[in-house]
C-alpha cells in the first residue's frame, strides 16, 4: 500500500494556498467600471512589455487609417475623435471592461478545464487498455485509476464554473447573455442548442456517464484482486468497450459546448478530435510522470523501463497526432480563407503569436526531437523533461483555445493565470495521491498481470 | 580448411534460444542462424549489435526535408510563382502552410525508400540473387545454426546434440 508522504502533502497544500491567493488577487484586481478598465489599459501600455505589441498594432492601424473595425481602446485615446466615433468608443470601452472582467474568470476556467481533461484523457487511455486486453499495461492500472480519481471533483468544479457563467457572474459565454443574442442573428439561430438549461443538463449528463464508468471499472478492478475467477475482468472489458463509444461522442460534444461555444460564431468539424488529442497526450504524460515519481520513491518495483519506454512511445506518437490535427485545422481554414472561419486564427496569430507558435514548439518540436531516440525514452531524466514541457505546452493549448475569445488582446500570463494553474495543480496532486493510497499499487488479480510484469522490449 | 562450419538443425525456437545461450557460454562463435520467422530475443541471445538503421532513417528524413524545401521553393516561388485560390506565391514563408503536406510526404518518402534500399544493400540482397540459405527446410519449419569449426568437430557435435539439435552436418565447401 502507498502512503501519501507528508512532504508531498504539504507541497500540494502550499500550491493550493498560493494559487488561491493568486486567484483572489486576480479577482480583486479586475476593474469594476469603465474608468478603471481604461486606466488599467493606459498604464499597462506604458509599463508592461506586452503593451508594446498592442501599441505597434494600434500605430499600424493609424497609418492605414482604418479605425472602424478592430481598433483598440488605445486608438481612441490618441486619435482626435469625431463626434460619431464617440458612441463607437463607448461600446469599445464597455467591451474592454468585459474583457478585463473576464480575465480572472478565464484564468480560473482554463486551469480548471486543463486539470479536468487530464483524468478524462487517462480514463480514455485506461478504457482502451481494458477493451484491447493489453498485456503490457496492467502494472500501471492503479496509477491510472489514481489519476482518474480527480475526474469527479475536477468535473464538478468545471460544471460549477459553467453554472456561474449561466447565472451571469461573468461573460465567458456571450451566447448566455440575452442582450447579445437579441442583436445577433447567428447566435439566435443556435438558441435551440445553446441555451443555459440544456447546456448544463448536457454537462451533468456527460460527467455522470464518465464518473459512472470510472466508479464501476474501479470497483471491478478492486474486486478482481480478491477473486478466484476472471468474471470481474470480463465485466470490465465489456463496460470499457461500451464506455469508449459513449466517450468519443460525449467528449466531442463536450468540447463544442465547453470550449468552442465561447466563440459561438466559429466552428470547426475536427474540434472534438483536436481536444481529444490534447487531453490524451497530457493524460499519458501524466501517467508517465506519476509512475516515474512513484518509482523514484521506491514504489512500483514491478514497473520496468520497458513500460516507461512504451509510455514514451505514446507521448511521442500522440504529440505528433495532436500536431497533425492542429495543422489540419489550421491549414484548411488558412487555405479557404473564409472570413467567418479565418478570424479565429487571425486573432491567435496577431494577438497570441508567442503562445500560439510557442505551444507548437513545446508540443511538437521538443517531444519530437527529445523522444525520437529509443534510449532516451528509457531514461527518466529525458522523460520527465519532455513530460513537463508537454504538460505546460498543452496548458498553453487550452489557454489559446479559451483566452482569445474571452479576453481578446488583453491577455497576460499574470498572477491570476499562474495562481489558477498552481491551485488546480495542488488540488490535482492532493486528490490523485490520496486516491493512490486507497488500494494496493499492483492489480494482482488481473489475468494479464504476469505478462505485464515480464514485459520487456 | 579454416572457413569450415558445422550446421545444426533445430525444430523449436525455444530450444534454439537455449542452445544459442549454451553454445555462447562455451565460447563458440555462431556465424549465422537461419529461421523461418523472426525469433523474439534471438538477436540479444546471439549478442548482435543494435541496428543503426534508425540513425540512417533520421538522416534520410533530414535529406528528404532539405530536398523538399529546395524543390518546392524552386517550383512555387522562384521559377514560376503561382496564384492558387487567391494566394499569390511570392515568399516561401507566407505560403509555407500549403507546402507542409508536400514537405512532409517527401520526408517520409526519402526516409522510407532509402531505408529499404540501405537494408537490402546491408543484407547483400538484390534482384535475382541466389539464396545463401544452406537448407531449404529453414523456409518451412526448421531452424539452422551455423557454428564456426576450429578442428573441434567431436566436442562441438556432442555439445550441439546435447542442446537439442535434431540433425548435425558438416557441409563440404565446394567453392574452394
Amino acid at each position: 500500500m502507498y502512503t501519501f508522504p507528508n512532504k508531498l502533502k504539504n507541497i500540494a497544500r502550499a500550491l493550493m494556498i498560493l494559487g488561491f491567493i493568486g486567484l483572489v488577487l486576480g479577482f480583486i484586481g479586475a476593474p469594476k467600471n469603465i474608468a478603471e478598465a481604461k486606466a488599467m489599459v493606459t498604464s499597462e501600455h506604458h509599463d508592461e512589455g506586452h503593451g508594446e505589441a498592442v501599441e505597434e498594432h494600434a500605430e499600424e492601424i493609424h497609418a492605414e487609417d482604418a479605425h472602424e473595425a478592430n481598433t483598440h481602446a488605445e486608438v481612441s485615446h490618441e486619435k482626435d475623435s469625431h463626434v460619431e466615433e464617440e458612441a463607437h468608443d463607448s461600446a469599445h470601452d464597455e467591451h474592454l471592461l468585459h474583457q478585463l472582467q473576464n480575465k480572472p474568470w478565464a484564468a480560473l476556467y482554463v486551469a480548471a478545464f486543463f486539470f479536468f481533461m487530464i483524468p478524462l484523457g487517462v480514463l480514455a487511455f485506461y478504457a482502451i487498455q481494458r477493451a484491447a486486453q493489453a498485456g503490457w499495461s496492467p502494472v500501471l492500472f492503479r496509477v491510472m485509476e489514481g489519476i482518474t480519481g480527480y475526474l469527479l471533483p475536477g468535473g464538478i468544479i468545471v460544471i460549477v464554473i459553467l453554472a456561474l457563467s449561466g447565472m451571469h457572474f461573468n461573460h465567458l459565454f456571450i451566447w448566455m447573455d440575452p442582450e447579445v443574442v437579441a442583436h445577433d442573428k447567428l447566435i439566435a439561430g443556435k438558441i435551440g442548442y445553446l441555451n443555459v438549461p440544456f447546456f448544463l443538463g448536457r454537462a451533468i449528463f456527460f460527467l455522470s456517464g464518465w464518473s459512472l464508468y470510472r466508479y464501476l471499472s474501479r470497483k471491478f478492478s478492486l474486486a478482481q484482486d480478491e477473486s478466484s475467477d476472471i468474471s470481474n475482468h470480463k465485466k470490465n472489458f465489456r463496460i470499457s468497450a461500451a464506455f469508449l463509444v459513449f466517450y468519443i461522442v460525449t467528449e466531442s460534444i463536450m468540447s463544442w459546448d465547453w470550449i468552442m461555444s465561447i466563440d459561438p460564431h466559429w466552428f470547426s468539424t475536427l474540434f472534438g478530435w483536436y481536444v481529444f488529442a490534447s487531453m490524451f497526450v497530457t493524460g499519458i504524460t501524466t501517467i508517465a510522470l506519476v509512475t516515474i515519481y512513484l518509482k523514484s520513491q521506491g514504489y512500483l518495483e514491478f514497473v520496468n523501463d520497458s513500460h516507461i519506454h512504451d509510455l514514451g512511445k505514446f507521448m511521442f506518437g500522440i504529440s505528433i497526432f495532436w500536431t497533425y490535427l492542429w495543422f489540419s485545422q489550421f491549414m484548411l481554414i488558412w487555405y479557404s480563407n473564409i472570413p467567418e472561419e479565418v478570424t479565429y486564427f487571425i486573432t491567435r496569430i496577431e494577438d497570441y503569436n508567442i503562445t500560439f507558435f510557442g505551444m507548437v514548439a513545446m508540443n511538437f518540436l521538443f517531444p519530437l526531437l527529445i523522444l525520437m531516440n529509443s534510449d532516451y525514452k528509457r531514461t527518466n531524466y529525458f522523460m520527465i523533461m519532455a513530460g513537463i514541457v508537454i504538460v505546460l505546452g498543452h496548458y498553453l493549448d487550452v489557454f489559446n483555445m479559451i483566452m482569445p475569445s474571452a479576453v481578446g488582446d488583453q491577455w497576460f500570463i499574470g498572477i491570476a493565470e499562474i495562481g489558477g494553474f498552481l491551485f488546480f495543480l495542488g488540488l490535482f496532486i492532493y486528490t490523485v495521491f490520496t486516491e493512490l493510497t486507497k488500494a494496493p499499487l499492483l492489480a494482482k488479480g488481473d489475468p494479464y498481470i504476469g505478462e505485464s510484469e515480464r514485459f520487456h522490449y | 580448411m579454416s572457413n569450415q562450419f558445422i550446421h545444426a538443425l533445430y525444430d523449436d525456437d525455444d530450444v534454439l534460444l537455449n542452445a544459442v545461450k549454451e553454445i555462447r557460454e562455451h565460447k563458440h562463435h555462431i556465424e549465422e542462424i537461419y529461421t523461418p520467422f523472426p525469433v523474439h530475443g534471438l538477436d540479444k541471445a546471439m549478442g548482435l549489435e543494435g541496428t543503426r538503421i534508425a540513425i540512417m532513417a533520421f538522416i534520410y528524413g533530414c535529406i528528404g526535408l532539405g530536398v523538399a524545401i529546395t524543390m518546392i521553393n524552386f517550383i512555387m516561388i522562384e521559377d514560376w510563382p503561382q496564384n492558387i485560390g487567391g494566394k499569390p506565391s511570392f515568399t516561401f514563408l507566407a505560403n509555407l502552410p500549403a507546402f507542409v503536406p508536400v514537405i512532409f510526404e517527401m520526408t517520409v518518402f526519402f526516409a522510407a525508400h532509402l531505408m529499404v534500399i540501405t537494408f537490402y544493400m546491408r543484407s547483400r540482397l538484390w534482384p535475382f540473387k541466389k539464396a545463401e540459405n544452406p537448407n531449404p527446410l529453414t523456409t518451412d519449419d526448421k531452424f539452422l545454426m551455423e557454428v564456426k569449426l576450429n578442428g573441434n568437430e567431436k566436442e562441438l557435435t556432442a555439445l550441439l546434440k546435447k542442446t537439442g539439435a535434431i540433425e548435425i552436418t558438416i557441409p563440404q565447401n565446394h567453392e574452394e
